[in-house]
């Protein structure tokens, strides 16, 4: 029946607990502002990046209005336009997704979740999020200066990103940008290292690595990845600033400038190209990986039965992970580069599928014969395998070098990574943010409002994004201020523009519905309770909702079981806390 | 982007052996209680693999900016460098420096605060001559006309001496605190771990250095020309 | 219920939609129909595994859902099932790789008989040169670029004497010869781009990068910068026409005289 040696069951002797050790916070300042505890530094980063986000949503407001309808918004030019476009697209990746998943969930789940007191290096933790504050506020700054910020895409590329004609490529907005980007990279990697190492050495006793909740995996993971990737921007970064600033040569060749050539020679632009995918492909990851992680644990715990397959799970992740750094060159299949890389990268993007797809069957196969409670995180869920699904498909058109060609730099393209990127973890973060708001909070979020919100969320996403694929299989290319004439579009691609814009519009808006549950529950929620979800994970088992500084009183938990034992035979509830010995549990009954 | 590669690809089996060495094959819903079977988190202080981890981002750091060279130096335009003399001295300098920690982080395990003292000012001072020096090599190459701009190959020296040289500072930074404590204090606990993890970091910057240096100097080049034509 | 019914009708109107809606590629006007082919392929591929699983989810919620008394089944894998769907999707994704990288070996290589015709990209405007009756292109480098030479086409080279150019007008290409595009930017990134051509590469500054294709339909199509390269993106328009060989060699011997005339006093 059991084939590991057990230790003693229940009989495990507390963990001492180590006051010294602790930090303690002993003014308003510290407790609240310059906080060294994970739970406070959690919230810090969700509420920036939450503010963030709402920035970028209404560039693209901005942006939808200019498409839907173009030349009625005098204020927004083509200059406008695009600086819309690439602070939006940066915002979205890096400032918000990124900081949200890491910053946020990181924070306040891995210490909980592994039965940690806090992270292991917390000054250095409460760093990180004061200079991801700098890097946002140097970033929003660019929108003041001469010239505002730059408009070059999010991708930056040069020689076009530091030239006169891209709105701030002469000005301050690129310098900022790349300023901002390396403060950023330099306060994540605090955060990071800060992320990784207590997974390897804060887990409570008994928490063997696949005993951990799929949602510490994701991010511990994605965190590893981004400690390797993100250099890789800064590279590219220092590099580009340099030839912005001091006139160096390392992506600039020999070229003329409205007709005058310019004192450059030799430089390579591609080799940004590769710079920027080396770590723009794992970014996509980094995003995906928590949230798959997330997604894992919501619907496990609301469909009452334990997540199909974890060890696949556990080993696709990781596949996925290190597959993720031999891809990169896929979004380069029509840049000029060596045209025989197609077929490796092509092959790669391809094989990275099969690790994801096996995760989808398995998210399904948990609802299979499951006990599904339609709760609002399940909602989100469920919905995310949809629109995850959907992207993910269509990356498979996009990662097939040939069939790449001629939908590259179209508006599939913005479709695809929205659906994947945009779409899907967003869902998993409102998911989350419904599933664990009882924890942070002692409140529930209101469900009626929930359910409002989701079902506009979900819906008005899926119908922006998915005609959307169309217009750019007709030809339309990306980043357009305007389609203008184009002979092979026929007027009733205007009407559906006007249409996306609507419906954009809607989405938007009930964004402030959600806004207004935070805060309206946060006094008039129904109380919660500990484990409002009957959830196993440890989170759920903290002697105080909210839990404390250093979480979990005088004794830490110790171990049991995996996170996964819902709906156990013979156990008398339809859940096994984690930290929960043998008990009545699993008396006489066969595990299989 | 080969050297980033490579460098991955170093780092892939020593995640493996440490993922297998922690189980993620078992089945772990066979397993109840406290598991004693499996090792736990290792006994290790969290500020080393701390370190460990932030040493594998830096060398991420240096694997792509030696992959960026290598792609941006097979351009036509590129013009070696004629490396400054002064660089051996100083790369005699950093191994000096290194040299000295290490005696520095064996005094303190065998509690020998004396020699403790003298190996970490040496260590800090010898770091310090080597910073000068690399500053001192700035000057003469910029005097001799090889100007940042002028070529990408200038570019990309003082590109990559310059990150390292602050690291060596960062790094300087906290051998300084730690040289402050251990003049101070009585040779706790918390000091040797210090002193371990600058020795560490110092051996890892040395190590970075040389190899900077031979690909400054060409010989990596020259290396992997020969390496290719015993391939084929 | 509710949910469930809700995900049957996203399925069956994703797939109305992609056969109803009067958005489609446009008719294609060049050898690459292999390309359409390879995207009726994984459109077919992928619209079935999309299609199987939400329907498969809906039922599950539907099934599946809570009712007083439900017990879920505790079951942790299975490695038959796990391995069995594993082998599918290889299958599945084999079929769409092969054809892709099959056509892909035929895209990037180029035919003997093709003809050279450099698309040169500068904001925001497309220019053109095209071999005049020696078959043959000069070379060209950025430094030559002047007002009175926007292109930076070498004088010394008799191979560039004869040829033609045409700045911000249309290139004029023959049906049924084979062209390999040479591209290349004065300034920034661009990317020529023919919808009807199913063809698209970026023009890099500081290096020449190819395609090619062969019109198989006369008529007059549309170039579209498809790389971002500065505000000027979007109005970065040419055209292509495509035309019959006899009209063709007439077009190109009256320019050849005009564009010789232009370069006669400078190449003395
Ligand atoms: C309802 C929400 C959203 C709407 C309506 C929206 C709309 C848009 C629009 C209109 C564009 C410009 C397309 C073009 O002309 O090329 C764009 C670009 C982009 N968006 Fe979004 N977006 C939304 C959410 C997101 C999210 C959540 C992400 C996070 C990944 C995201 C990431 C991006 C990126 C990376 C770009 C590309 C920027 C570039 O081309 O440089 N967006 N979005
Ligand atoms: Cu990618
Ligand atoms: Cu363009």
């Amino acid at each position: 029946m059991v084939d590991v040696p057990l230790g003693s069951i229940g009989a495990a002797p507390a963990a001492a607990v180590d006051d010294v050790e602790l930090y303690h916070p002993h003014s308003w300042l510290t407790k609240y502002v310059f906080s060294q505890d994970a739970k406070i530094i959690a919230i810090q980063y969700s509420l920036t990046a939450l503010s963030v986000g709402l920035i970028a949503l209404v560039l693209s407001w901005l942006m939808r209005l200019q498409l839907g309808f173009p030349g009625v918004f005098s204020f927004i030019d083509a200059n406008a336009y695009y600086q819309f476009i690439t602070m939006h697209g940066m915002m979205m990746v890096v400032y918000v997704l990124t900081a949200l998943f890491l910053g946020g969930f990181g924070n306040y789940l891995i210490p909980l979740m592994v039965g940690a007191r806090d992270m292991v290096f917390p000054y250095v933790n409460m760093l990180s999020f004061w200079i991801y504050l700098l890097a946002v506020l140097i970033l929003v700054a660019s929108f003041f200066t001469p010239g505002g910020p730059t408009g070059a895409g999010w991708t930056l590329y040069p020689p076009q990103a530091i030239m006169s004609g891209t709105p701030g490529g002469q000005d301050w907005g690129i310098i900022l940008m790349l300023v901002s980007l390396m403060v950023f990279i330099i306060g994540f990697t605090m955060g990071g290292l800060n992320y990784v190492v207590t997974v390897l050495q804060a887990r409570a006793r008994g928490m063997t690595l696949m005993r951990m909740p799929l949602t510490v995996w994701g991010i511990f993971t994605a965190s590893f990845m981004a400690l390797l990737a993100f250099p890789a921007l800064f590279v590219g970064a220092v590099m580009m600033l340099f030839d912005r600033a001091l006139g160096t040569s390392f992506f600039m060749p020999a070229i003329a400038e409205m007709g005058q050539p310019l004192e450059r020679s030799g430089g390579s632009p591609l080799l940004f190209q590769h710079l920027f995918w080396f770590f723009g492909h794992p970014e996509v990851y980094i995003v995906a990986l928590p949230a798959f992680g997330i997604v894992s644990d919501l619907i496990s715990t609301h469909a009452r039965r334990n997540i199909f397959g974890y060890r696949m799970m556990v080993w696709a992740l990781l596949a996925i992970g290190a597959l993720s750094f031999v891809v990169w060159a896929h979004h380069m299949y029509v840049s000029g580069m060596n045209p025989y890389f197609g077929f490796f990268f092509a092959t790669t993007t391809l094989i990275i599928a099969i690790p994801t797809a096996i995760k989808v069957y398995n998210w399904v196969l948990t609802l299979w014969r499951g006990d599904i409670h339609l709760t609002v995180p399940m909602l989100f869920a469920l919905a995310f395998i949809v629109t995850f699904l959907n992207g993910g498909l269509t990356g498979l058109f996009l990662g097939n070098v040939v069939v790449d060609v001629p939908l590259s730099d179209t508006m599939f393209v913005v479709a695809h990574f929205h659906m994947v990127m945009g779409v899907a973890p967003i869902l998993v973060i409102f998911g989350a943010i419904y599933h664990w708001y009882p924890k942070v909070t002692g409140r529930m979020l209101n469900d009626a409002l929930g359910k409002l919100h989701f079902w506009i969320t979900f819906l008005g996403a899926y119908a922006i994004f998915f005609p959307m694929h169309y217009l750019g299989l007709m030809g339309v290319p990306r980043r357009y201020y305007e389609i203008g004439e184009m002979s092979f579009v026929p007027p009733s691609a205007h009407m559906l523009n006007a249409f996306i814009t609507i419906v954009a519009l809607i989405v938007g808006a009930i964004q402030l519905v959600f806004v207004f549950n935070l805060f309206w529950s946060l006094r008039h929620g129904r109380p919660s309770g500990g484990n409002p979800w009957r959830a196993t994970t440890l989170e759920w088992q903290t002697p105080e909702t909210p839990p404390p500084h250093g979480n979990w009183g005088r004794e830490l938990p110790v171990v049991h079981r995996w996170a996964y034992d819902y709906s156990v035979p013979g156990a008398a509830e339809d859940f096994l806390p984690q930290n929960q010995p043998n008990a009545q549990a699993r008396q006489g009954t066969s595990n299989e | 982007m080969s050297s980033i590669l490579l460098f991955l690809s170093a780092l892939l089996p020593i995640g493996m052996w440490w993922l297998l060495r922690q189980g993620v094959m078992s089945k772990p819903w066979l397993e109840q209680g406290v598991v004693e079977g499996l090792p736990g988190p290792p006994p290790t202080s969290a500020a080393k693999v701390g370190l460990g981890v932030f040493l594998a981002v830096i060398g991420s750091l240096f694997a792509l900016f030696i992959s960026a060279y290598a792609v941006r130096m097979q351009m036509p335009d590129w013009r070696d460098v004629p490396l400054p003399n002064i660089l051996w001295l100083n790369s005699g300098m950093l191994l000096l420096s290194s040299i000295a920690l290490q005696g520095a982080r064996n005094a303190a395990r065998d509690g020998d605060a004396m020699a403790l003292k003298i190996g970490l000012l040496a260590a800090g001072v010898t770091a310090l001559a080597f910073v000068s020096g690399q500053l001192l090599a700035w000057r003469q190459l910029t005097g001799n006309g090889y100007l940042l701009t002028s070529n990408s190959a200038n570019a990309f020296f003082y590109v990559l001496t310059g990150i390292h040289g602050l690291h060596v500072l960062g790094g300087l930074a906290v051998l300084g605190r730690t040289t402050a404590a251990a003049w101070r204090g009585r040779l706790s606990e918390r000091l040797k771990l210090s002193v371990e993890l600058c020795a560490i970091y110092w051996h890892f910057l040395l190590v970075v250095w040389l190899i900077l240096l031979s690909i400054l100097a060409g010989w990596a080049g020259s290396f992997v020309e020969i390496c290719r034509q015993l391939l084929t | 219920m509710a949910v469930a019914l809700i995900l049957v009708l996203i399925t069956v109107g994703s797939v109305a939609f992609h056969l109803l809606s009067p958005w489609w590629w446009t008719p294609i006007a060049s050898n690459w129909a292999y390309i359409d082919s390879t995207i009726i392929i994984t459109f077919w591929i992928t619209g079935a595994v999309f299609v199987a699983v939400v329907l498969f989810m809906a039922y599950c919620v539907y099934r599946f859902r809570h009712q007083p008394g439900r017990q879920a089944h505790y079951e942790p894998e299975s490695r038959r099932l796990e391995l069995w769907l594993t082998v599918v999707t290889g299958v599945g994704v084999a079929a769409m790789l092969a054809p892709g990288l099959f056509v892909w070996r035929q895209f990037i290589t180029v035919p003997q008989d093709a003809t050279d015709v450099e698309i040169l990209g500068q904001q925001w405007q497309w220019s053109f040169r095209l071999p005049g009756p020696d078959g043959k292109l000069g070379v060209s480098d950025t430094r030559l670029i002047s007002p009175d030479n926007p292109l930076g086409v070498s004088r010394e080279d008799p191979a560039g004497q004869d040829d033609v150019i045409v700045e911000g007008g249309e290139l004029r290409l023959p049906i049924g010869k084979p062209i390999k595009a040479l591209l290349r930017s004065v300034d920034v990134i661009h990317d020529f781009y023919v919808p009807e051509m199913r063809a698209k590469m970026d023009l890099v500054p500081g290096q020449v990068s190819y395609i090619w294709f062969t019109p198989t339909r006369t008529g007059t199509f549309e170039i579209l910068c498809a790389e971002l390269c500065g505000v000027g993106h979007a109005q970065m328009r040419g055209t292509v026409v495509v035309q019959e060989q006899s009209d063709y060699q007439a077009w190109l011997q009256d320019q050849a005289s005009r564009s010789f005339a232009r370069l006669a006093p400078a190449a003395q």
